[in-house]
């Protein structure tokens, strides 16, 4: 019984390992036939056919594209993450600022909008048929269904041009008070939060009604137990499973999926480099962007993955 | 002796999904003094369970107390507030559920559990509530009392997970003990140990109870009064003795007739009188799981049944959950491929897999399923159903086929008018009719019919074995009877094989089964079924041995 939770999560993580093999294989070859030419755009039209021959000599471009693949795998593998074609950076330096600005961006939303979003989809679940409950599960509809740039835009109206409260721009470079950073960071975290807090209280308020029309809850109830403690102790340990993945899922958009945001407040995110990079056609950049929005993906859903076998007591 | 419960005029309405209110509950009113046991008796829907939740303040959602009064202790349920029902729900009044199995939450140990109501109500220390909570369960003479709470649910089996919700309902010092049919999901071996673990602690306590069931045998022992209800309303109330011997209501008459049903009239069909054998069985082995090097299955579940059926009899086979028997079935039918052994229909041997089978061999062997609520499509009208397996066998559409169809629903009693119904409006009885004649349609020589009665009231039961006798004397087929009830299957087999563990241990004729000559596990499931005498569970006298050997649960 006990050898089954180290093998199971062995095997979650052996899936992670293959599924990111499978994924940089899909990144490689989409990149690949990608229209355009990139020799040809960074020697612009004047270029001679000699030019043009010596260069992709020069840059590998001629070997076979496993061979290719091969190369950017081991480089991968090893760290080296390439150099970039459009300014002959290294990858990993024009990435690692952005990166960071990303998962700040990310974290600070996440922080903010998990607890008030499990709070609200375990009450609403709680309170299920109320005002209250058909309130919420109106305002998440009325979320989820306005797209993110209405609502960025939105708030740039509101905030920023009529009353003037916040900056439109969240570029964090003279930050030095708390105060200050809460004034950059309001408007993007609000945005995403209302993206992505939507489908983590109708997850939530689902997984917990499932478990409270159990018997056990019925039980719980007649042994005298009040509503909270039916919710927390009863219905809640049992819901874990469904909500660690729906927040998984949903966090896991805060890193690619957030270019519209990162756009309007113009945020300098690695989701707006990759757009870049593809106008450039910097295929080494692309390629481990790609590669980073799949680790994050990875890690958080094996991370939900793992979490539900820990909270099964059929497992333990 | 002081009246500890007093029901009056008590009513609960229902909203329906449709948003119509529906009366379940009319006027009903009864007492239970501070030291008797009441027992609710009725078929599903009877309002039984609805009426012992009031007891607690407690409506399932969707339904509320419309009227009358529910005084337990001299407070009025109906009128408290839900804080002050709470601190009434698991010290004054204790629950024990139908299924102990889902009533406990998989996610904390069952300790835990059992100690929750001390802790919600501030009863004692949890070291008090430890202490208690084991002396409970040596009470209910459970296995290894200091440690089983250190459990999760899933690790303990379905008797003695109920006896723990006894001891979860016992702990908060109860004066009222309310058992919702504790016993129905167990098997009879099992139950005899929950009844009498519960019968003692509710003698050596002096509490009132209220014992819900549908079983009049098993009520009959733990008991001391008993109120016959039937669609919300009480028919009868009286002794036990009372209900028993001199019943006063045409309800209560019936129930007691469905519970000896009539016995098997040998078939007198041309078959009968040259007997050859329809189906023989040599050597099956079957099971799940990955199959192994040597052809075998990972678990097997069926281990080298050999048996046989002659044409216009009928065979039984018992046993209780997880011997194999529904696997047997499905070997048969070819929808778990055998891995070894021969079946041979009408001296033809059966390919193992059902998609192996010529159309044929599949018409003439049919199977009807336990639960008709799962076999039917939900989402097809009777008339579809029906006419399907009539297209598919006899290749006959058009005119011909709804003239098939009626027929058939003639042959189950059932009228004419249900045909464009969907299954999800009929009533239970009446989906497991359409269920029979699903099968009828293809006209099979041989019909397995899996549990078919057993999701059934009594008295609908009864009327379903009716049906197959009629049936079989019309139509000279025969059938494979599965069940886990011995009375079902002795009012319609000849013959009655016994499995144990995947084996068949015994075949025998009815009447012979749990005799002296008999297997000891076969007499030890026949002395396990309760009967309606109340003094029978206490005069039971079963042999430890054998009870060590075989009732291991």
């Amino acid at each position: 019984m006990k050898a089954r939770i180290p093998s199971l999560i062995a095997g979650r993580l052996l899936i992670a390992l293959f599924t990111m093999v499978v994924v940089s294989f899909t990144v490689f070859a989409a990149t690949a036939i990608l229209p355009g030419d990139v020799v040809e755009i960074l020697l612009g039209q004047a270029a001679t056919p000699e030019a043009v021959a010596g260069l992709r000599t020069a840059m590998h471009l001629d070997e076979p594209a496993l061979v290719r693949f091969g190369h950017w795998l081991a480089g991968l593998a090893t760290g080296d993450l390439g150099t970039s074609y459009a300014n002959h950076l290294p990858i990993a330096q024009l990435i690692g600022g952005r990166l960071v600005s990303s998962l700040k961006l990310a974290g600070l939303t996440a922080l903010f909008s998990v607890p008030i979003a499990l709070t609200l989809g375990i009450t609403a679940a709680a309170m299920r048929g109320s005002i209250y409950d058909r309130t919420v599960s109106m305002l998440t509809i009325g979320v989820i269904s306005v797209p993110e740039f209405m609502v960025a835009t939105s708030a740039v109206l509101i905030f920023a041009v009529w009353l003037k409260w916040l900056p439109a721009l969240s570029i964090a470079r003279d930050v030095s008070t708390f105060g200050e950073l809460l004034k950059i960071y309001a408007m993007p975290i609000m945005t995403l939060s209302f993206v992505i807090s939507a489908q983590m209280i109708r997850m939530t308020r689902a997984a917990v009604i499932e478990a409270l029309q159990s018997p056990y809850v019925e039980m719980a109830i007649l042994k005298g137990a009040s509503p909270a403690r039916v919710v927390l102790r009863h219905a809640l340990p049992n819901a874990i499973g469904p909500i660690v993945n729906a927040v998984a899922l949903s966090l896991s958009y805060l890193l690619g999926g957030v270019i519209i945001v990162e756009t309007i407040f113009n945020y300098p995110g690695i989701a707006k480099l990759m757009v870049d990079a593809v106008a450039t056609r910097d295929l080494p950049l692309i390629q481990t962007c790609a590669m980073i929005f799949c680790l994050v993906y990875l890690l958080l859903t094996t991370t939900a993955d793992i979490l539900a076998i820990l909270a099964n007591p059929r497992l333990r | 002796m002081a009246t500890i419960v007093e029901i009056r005029d008590l009513e609960v309405e229902a909203t329906t999904d449709a948003g119509r209110r529906v009366e379940i509950i009319r006027k009903v009113g009864f007492t239970i003094e501070d030291d008797e046991i009441v027992a609710l008796i009725g078929e599903s829907g009877s309002g039984k369970s609805t009426i012992a939740l009031t007891l607690m303040g407690y409506t399932r959602p969707g339904c509320r107390i419309s009227g009358g009064s529910v005084t337990v202790g001299g407070k009025d349920m109906v009128r408290l507030s839900e804080r002050e029902r709470q601190a009434i729900r698991g010290t004054d009044v204790a629950y024990v559920p139908q299924s102990a199995a889902a009533a406990f939450n998989p996610a904390s140990t069952i300790m835990d559990q059992v100690i929750e109501v001390t802790r919600i109500h501030g009863l004692m220390s949890d070291a008090e509530a430890r202490i208690r909570a084991v002396e409970l369960f040596r009470a209910l003479s459970l296995p290894e009392p200091d440690t089983i709470g250190d459990r999760y649910p899933h690790q303990v089996s379905g008797g003695q997970l109920q006896r723990l919700s006894a001891a979860m309902a016992l702990i908060g010092g109860p004066k009222l003990m309310i058992f919702d049919e504790p016993t129905t999901a167990l098997d009879v071996t099992t139950q005899i140990e929950v009844l009498r673990a519960f019968k003692a602690v509710m003698k050596r306590g002096g509490m009132a109870g209220v014992y819900v069931s549908h079983d009049l045998a098993v009520v009959a022992q733990i008991a001391d009064r008993i109120v016959v209800l039937k669609a919300g309303e009480i028919q009868e109330i009286g002794t036990t003795a009372a209900i028993l011997e001199r019943p006063q209501h045409p309800y209560t008459r019936e129930l007691l007739a469905a519970f000896a049903p009539n016995r098997a009239v040998p078939a007198t069909t041309e078959a009968a009188v040259h007997p050859h054998p329809l189906l023989e069985l040599s050597g099956v082995i079957a099971g799940y799981g990955r199959v192994m090097s040597d052809g075998m299955p990972a678990v097997p579940v069926v281990r080298d049944v050999t048996l046989s059926l002659a044409a216009g009899r009928n065979l039984g086979i018992i046993g209780e959950s997880g011997c194999g028997k529904s696997t047997l079935a499905r070997v048969i039918a070819g929808i778990v491929p055998r891995a070894r052994g021969h079946i041979l229909f009408d001296g033809k041997e059966l390919a193992a897999d059902a998609g192996a089978r010529s159309r044929d061999e599949l018409r003439k062997l049919q199977i009807v399923f336990q639960s008709a609520d799962t076999a039917l499509n939900p989402m097809k009208s009777v008339d579809e159903i029906l006419g399907r397996p009539i297209t598919f066998y006899h290749g006959i559409g058009g005119a011909e086929r709804q003239a098939r169809v009626d027929r058939l629903l003639d042959m189950v009693h059932l009228p004419r008018s249900l045909r464009h119904r969907r299954a999800t409006e009929l009533s239970g009885g009446q989906k497991q009719r359409v269920n029979l004649a699903r099968a009828l349609a293809a006209e099979p020589r041989l019909i397995l019919c899996d549990e078919i009665t057993s999701a059934l009231d009594t008295v609908v039961a009864a009327a379903i074995i009716d049906l197959l006798k009629e049936l079989q004397r019309e139509l000279g087929v025969s059938y494979l009877f599965i069940s886990h009830d011995l009375n079902t299957v002795r009012a319609i087999c000849d013959e009655v094989a016994v499995m144990y563990k995947g084996e068949k241990i015994e075949q025998a004729a009815p009447d012979q089964l749990g005799g002296p000559d008999s297997h000891p596990y076969s007499r030890l499931l026949y002395a396990s079924v309760p009967k309606l005498d109340p003094t029978w569970l206490d005069s039971l006298d079963r042999d430890p041995e054998l009870v060590k050997a075989f009732g291991g649960r």
